[in-house]
């Protein structure tokens, strides 16, 4: 997980440092965070100095209970830093609902209770410490136990004591905003973990005692060995042989079975075929007590196949871990309002609750920047509301009373109150989902490239056993048996099936450490081969959001215009404002201003300097104001980059313009073009205006016929399952709006920042925002194939000279117990050959920053 | 060398415990968390 939690921290250590130049004059940095403390909080006379009031709690917590040693820790781990969080105080009273209780809490015979918590923001060894210290920072707590990888944490209370809105409340204080864990999946996959541990714990031990067997059996080809003995090391083979075949070997004879029913080519049926044919010869021989047995090669082949699928499984289960945290981070909760009855007087009362409680009719209460937890009918306010991630739509749209919204879209001005018209599944969010898991139905399984090469495998290996047999039987019915089962043993496909599993594990490994999540193994395969490529515009190849991509003009009006669009509520106000606070741009003294007007595409404000005009051209231009042709040439070099501008006008003149927009991510362009270089079709979709879009196209190089503009997410599904020809359907893109698309899609890859449900239905998730990822994930697909080739030549060519010479009858079970280790370390040995290992990679992080420094 | 019809038997009993103490540390959780415990080992313990 700690992959995903570093993004944003990245951006803000980024940020941090940045500051701490700025505040070098003041030369002071908060104790907590390590930010720089404005000069106007700085204590005269203090070692312990705060930026803000959150970080100076969070101090007092940690240094009330003697936990100092946090930070030596955290300064040790190099851990990255942020100022405390203290917005989610006022979600803490759903701890302590019922239905949050029936929902998350198990009470236990003793009287206690524990609870799983997600929490944000885990890292280290540091965070490990601290949480693992909340018994003395909240009294009742008995145990807290954190898992890194899940970042969960288990909490044991004592129900007398406290309450677990405390416990909440310390861990966000801490700078660890719990979250219910609400994946139910989770204990699932642990239970499925330790099966298959031990499955493969016992084909190790079956797997060593049969080669010691082994070891004296060859000892005694050679030495002599008494016949009583022999037969007493041959039954003990074969039983240990057959206990491992059947107990842990059993996944194999599934596997295959389960692929012989459907008819599916499945690498589990030459497996099988070898295993099965081998054992069985095997007993025969032991009975018969002649011939040849073979149970040392065909433990270890079981043994080191598991050890194959296990590496493979906890790769993936850590991406899907990495992307359920994410998902359990949707609001859980929302704003009931009650009305209360006393006496005459109407009152009313607001409670949190979870968000499963809320019922049609329920009146909820949404504050700014929350998401709509149900769909409804606005009763009172009016705000501005983003459905982008729902209906593709870039511009937040207004509504009032009587209006109705959709869940998930996100208020982004003020408070509404809604009256609930659906929730849950009945949702248009929720209908959606329902299309998703339809598209993960109905999408094609990806047959790996092992697995239809195991297909022919079968046919070809088969048919070259009869041959052999067919051709020794005529001199010798015994020899033809024998021969024949050795080829089959010898023949099995024991390499490929460790290596490809090893090196997808090790692509995954890759790409999971440069915030690149696969959820599947197959997904590499399908992406190395050119295909059609449909990304969605908003969030993939912009950013998505507006935002001031520059000012153009004299700069010390920007003070001016900061200080008037502070007080309107327009999408472009709010980012010019917000472009204000992030460029240090202290807005000029409200007192000077006089009223600000707000009209529908413009602000109007008095000011000492005349009286000021922001807006976009007709506006400027229908209240009598001239533009210099600097300006409008200005404006055509920003709308290449699909940019708005936006004119600054004093008294009748325009003195400045900026420039807005949700702009590309640099490196859309060359990204593109990569892609297309390497054979890509790429198409955008998107449900944006078709003018923005062809701006858009323009911009990055797309031919407008690769453009559709206008779709609906139904569209877009239509769009993604439309396999016209063989090649592979990638479909790319961050909102509810996509994900459908995303489930039904050969390949759904999902962007960061994007809406929790379109990373569940993706295979991929990109922790990153913009195309470069995606680049790097088909080149690491493509170098992955290239591995697999390589393999697979070794592998076969292996197998051609080993089912030689089992064909010529030169196969004993000691050659056939050198010949199998021999071609698994030489396939291992290309698998992992210029891929270093997770260990490998942090030491030489190490190592670079220790040269830095 | 007959002392191997004894032997052999007991090399499998020894080896059916080590599969079984496997067996009893994989369910009782310890290898659930692979990554949480080397930290804590180097927390120093407090007075």
């Amino acid at each position: 997980m700690t992959t995903l939690a570093r993004q944003p921290e990245a951006d803000r250590a980024e940020l941090g440092s940045e500051q701490t130049d700025g505040a070098a004059a003041s030369g002071c940095a908060c104790t907590h965070c390590g930010l720089p403390v404005p000069l106007g909080l700085i204590e005269a006379g203090r070692d312990e100095q705060f930026c803000c009031a959150g970080c100076a709690s969070v101090y007092e917590v940690i240094h009330g209970c003697g936990l100092d040693a946090y930070y030596r820790l955290r300064d040790q781990a190099d851990a990255p830093r942020q100022p405390a969080n203290t917005s989610f105080a006022d979600r803490l009273s759903v701890f302590d609902s019922e239905k949050f209780a029936e929902l998350y809490v198990t009470t236990r015979d003793d009287g206690l209770c524990a609870v799983d918590l997600m929490l944000e923001n885990v890292h280290c060894a540091a965070c490990v410490w601290l949480i693992e210290k909340l018994p003395r920072v909240v009294g009742g707590v008995v145990d807290a136990r954190l898992s890194l990888r899940e970042s969960t944490v288990r909490v044991v209370w004592d129900p007398q004591t406290t309450e677990l809105s405390s416990v909440a409340r310390a861990l966000g204080t801490l700078g660890y905003p719990p979250h219910p864990a609400r994946s139910g999946t989770q204990s699932v996959q642990l239970n499925e973990q330790r099966t298959m541990l031990i499955r493969l714990g016992i084909a190790g031990a079956l797997a060593g005692n049969t080669m010691l067997l082994a070891f004296a059996l060859y000892a005694g080809l050679f030495g002599g060995m008494e016949r009583q003995f022999s037969e007493l090391f041959r039954w003990a083979s074969a039983v240990l042989g057959v206990l491992s075949l059947t107990w842990p070997g059993r996944v194999f004879f599934q596997g295959a079975w389960a692929a012989l029913r459907t008819r599916t080519p499945h690498l589990d049926v030459p497996i099988a075929l070898a295993l099965g044919v081998g054992g069985l010869a095997g007993v025969v021989n032991v009975v018969l007590g002649r011939g040849e047995i073979y149970f040392d090669s065909l433990t270890v082949l079981v043994f080191l196949l598991l050890v194959g699928r296990f590496i493979q499984y906890r790769q993936q289960r850590r991406a899907d871990a990495s992307v359920g945290l994410l998902f359990s981070l949707t609001p859980s909760n929302c704003r009931r309002v009650m009305p209360v009855r006393e006496g005459a007087a109407a009152a009313e009362t607001i409670e949190q609750v979870p968000i499963e409680a809320a019922e049609v009719g329920d009146v909820l209460e949404v504050r700014a920047g929350e998401l709509i937890p149900a769909d409804g009918v606005v009763t009172s306010g009016r705000a501005m509301v983003a459905a982008s991630l729902l209906t593709g739509e870039s511009q937040p749209v207004a509504v009032q009373a009587g209006d109705r919204v959709c869940a998930g879209s996100q208020v982004s001005s003020s408070t509404l109150r809604l009256r609930v018209s659906a929730v849950g599944e009945e949702t248009r969010v929720g209908r959606l989902m329902e299309l998703v898991q339809q598209g993960v139905a109905d999408k094609p399984t990806i047959v790996a490239l092992t697995d239809r090469i195991a297909g022919w495998f079968v046919v070809v290996v088969s048919s070259l056993a009869l041959m052999v047999f067919a051709g020794w039987s005529v001199f010798d019915l015994g020899a033809a048996v024998d021969h024949t089962v050795a080829l089959l043993i010898i023949a099995c496909p024991c390499a490929l099936g460790l290596a490809t599993p090893l090196t997808l594990a090790v692509a995954i490994g890759r790409a999971a450490r440069r915030d690149i999540l696969i959820k599947s193994g197959a997904v590499l395969d399908r992406l190395a081969k050119p295909g059609r490529l449909l990304i969605d515009k908003t969030g993939t190849m912009t950013r998505g959001a507006m935002r001031v991509e520059s000012w153009f003009g004299d700069p010390a009006m920007r003070s001016w215009v900061v200080a008037a669009e502070s007080e309107a509520t327009h999408p472009i106000a709010r980012a010019i404002a917000s472009w204000g606070e992030s460029e240090g741009i202290s807005p000029a003294s409200r007192s000077q201003l006089g009223e600000v007007v707000t009209h529908a595409s413009g602000v109007e404000a008095t000011t000492p300097a005349g009286l000021m005009r922001i807006g976009s051209k007709p506006f400027i231009l229908s209240s009598g104001c001239v533009i210099e042709q600097r300006f409008s040439q200005q404006a055509e070099q920003w709308a290449e980059r699909a940019c708005t501008t936006v004119y600054v006008a004093f008294d009748d003149r325009v003195v400045a313009s900026l420039a807005v927009g949700d702009a590309l991510h640099p490196e859309t362009r060359a990204s593109l073009e990569r892609l297309s270089s390497w054979g890509w079709e790429v198409t955008m979709l998107t449900g944006d205006e078709p003018t923005v879009a062809h701006r858009v196209a323009e911009a990055v190089g797309l031919d407008r016929s690769a453009v559709r503009a206008g779709v609906t997410p139904e569209q877009k599904l239509a769009a993604a399952s439309d396999r016209y020809d063989q090649r592979a359907i990638v479909m790319v893109g961050d909102g509810v709006n996509d994900a459908a698309a995303l489930a039904s899609a050969d390949v759904g890859v999902s962007v960061s920042g994007g809406a929790e449900a379109s990373m569940a239905a993706a295979d991929v998730y990109l922790a990153r925002p913009g195309l470069s990822g995606l680049v790097e994930l088909i080149g690491d697909a493509r170098r992955s194939r290239g591995v697999i080739y390589q393999n697979l030549g070794v592998s076969l060519s292996y197998n051609a000279v080993a089912i030689g010479l089992a064909a010529a009858g030169l196969v004993t079970p000691l050659v056939a117990a050198i010949l199998m280790p021999l071609s698994s370390a030489a396939v291992l040995g290309l698998a992992m050959k210029g891929q270093c290992l997770p260990g490998w990679g942090l030491m030489k992080r190490i190592e670079k920053q220790r040269k830095a420094s | 060398m007959s002392v191997l019809f004894i032997v052999l038997p007991l090399a499998f009993v020894l080896a059916a415990a080590g599969v079984w103490a496997f067996w009893w540390a994989v369910r009782g959780g310890q290898y659930d968390d692979l990554d949480t415990p080397p930290y804590r080992a180097m927390f120093d313990d407090e007075s």
